[in-house]
């Protein structure tokens, strides 16, 4: 095997080995964010986003829409804003309503879009104001344990007022004719 | 009676003995040819051309086996775990599964076996062949260093080949799992990649992936370069020593695989 033959294969060995090495940091790692063709980017604030990232989808009936861009925390209002990056293919109005979902139960999150009425549509550096927060677990379920347990004071602190009531039922039970 | 049943136990231990012996032995040889190949690396660096031919003999020939494999590898990954994630609704996943797994375990694990039965057993017959011909004797009637001129050159070839086969690996490998997983399957092609990106980091995972296939390729050419140094010169001896070769390569990458690992995920 002459000499110049075995440079050039093993440059170009060397040369796949830095593409790979490339390719795992850019398209694998989280070194860059992939683009979707032309978008506009309209911001959202939140007062919970739970677990939503950077770079998750963005849906409006289903289908991906746009993606997430950047996630910051505004001191003043103490809200997360959420910077979503839209494909410029799909206008919505100014009224469009946006949520936060879990695709499945343990799946990720990403922001779901209900197209509002209006007919002015969102353009870049508008504001969604219409918004509702990730579902917290934590809270869901201590909510409902709070309210199981107002539930019970009720009925405990009714108790002796229904008696009377109940009474008379059962006395009216009594007379029928059974 | 007595007498027997003490002859069978002694000759047991010594064996054993005998056996264990002969493993430090070689473990302490096998460090002494690192350490000479080490200082006496200068000259496949100033000549360059002994190690580039090295490397198109280790790397450049073991392209097609890797790349084969590495495809196959994440394309059965990207079916396996479609077929588990599928049930908790999460498929999305799966291209944080492949990609982790090739770029954490698979990638550096894989080539490395895959690398000691390709190029590590063509290293300990080549120069197991080359002292039962009395090369090596040659070489040094002539005053050239044969540590020098053979064995430095060939492992500085596999320490530069193994990392850029593995990283090679893990990508083809993610583009195998690519393959099925979006146009086969139907999984979402923005969230499989963007699900990887948000879970795959480059310190923690990618360059950790690095630093263990260049740990798995010194290992890996050192041991083929100590067995065909040792290998007694016959030709069962050379037959001997290629069998330990890949036995004691693959168990070694195991082993230090686990060892690395658990550094690498408590710090």
């Amino acid at each position: 095997m002459d000499r110049t033959k075995i440079d050039l294969w093993v440059g170009v060995f060397v040369a796949l080995g830095a593409a790979a090495l490339l390719g795992l940091a850019m398209k694998v790692g989280n070194l860059t964010s992939s683009k979707i063709g032309d978008t506009y980017s309209v911001s959202a604030s939140f007062e919970n986003i739970g677990g939503l990232k950077p770079n998750a989808p963005v849906k409006s009936a289903g289908v991906v829409v746009g993606r997430v861009a950047d996630i910051s925390f505004d001191s003043k209002t103490y809200e997360a804003v959420v910077t979503i990056k839209i494909d410029k293919r799909y206008q919505f109005p100014k009224d469009t309503f946006a949520n936060i979902y879990t695709a499945g139960l343990l799946g990720e999150q990403y922001i779901g879009l209900e197209a509002g009425g209006e007919d002015d549509v969102l353009k870049t550096g508008d504001k969604i104001s219409q918004t509702q927060d990730a579902i917290v677990l934590e809270k869901m379920i201590s909510q409902f344990l709070y309210n199981k347990a107002s539930e019970t004071d009720k009925e405990k602190s009714a108790a002796p007022a229904t008696s009377e009531p109940a009474k008379e039922k059962s006395t009216e039970l009594g007379d029928a004719p059974f | 009676m007595i007498n027997i049943i003490i002859n069978m136990v002694s000759r047991l231990l010594r064996g054993i003995g005998s056996r264990m012996i002969a493993r430090v032995w070689r473990l302490g040889a096998g460090t002494r040819l690192f350490m000479l190949a080490i200082v006496y690396s200068g000259e496949s660096f100033r000549r360059f051309h002994l190690t580039l031919r090295e490397v198109y003999f280790t790397g450049v020939m073991s392209l097609l086996i890797i790349i084969v494999s590495a495809f196959f590898v994440g394309m059965v990954l990207a079916l396996q775990g479609y077929n588990t994630l599928q049930k908790y609704g999460s498929s999305e996943a799966i291209g944080v599964l492949v990609a982790l797994a090739l770029v954490r375990e698979l990638g550096p694990v894989v080539t490395a076996l895959l690398f000691a039965g390709r190029a590590g057993t063509a290293i300990t017959a080549e120069i197991g062949l080359m002292k039962t011909t009395e090369q090596l004797s040659a070489m040094e009637m002539m005053a050239v260093n044969p540590i020098a001129r053979v064995v430095a050159p060939r492992f500085w070839a596999g320490v530069i080949s193994m990392p850029i086969l593995a990283a090679l690996f893990s990508m083809v490998g993610v583009l195998g799992g690519y393959l099925v997983a979006v146009p086969l399957i139907g999984v979402d092609d923005g969230a499989f990649w963007s699900q990887m990106q948000a879970n795959v980091d480059v310190r923690a995972d990618i360059i950790n992936g690095v630093i263990k296939s260049v740990v798995f390729g010194v290992a890996c050419t050192m041991i083929a370069l100590f067995e065909g140094f040792d290998a007694p010169p016959t030709a069962e001896g050379v037959s001997h020593a290629t069998t330990r070769t890949v036995v004691i390569s693959s168990l070694t990458v195991l082993g230090l695989d686990f060892v690395l690992t658990s550094f690498m995920l408590v710090v």
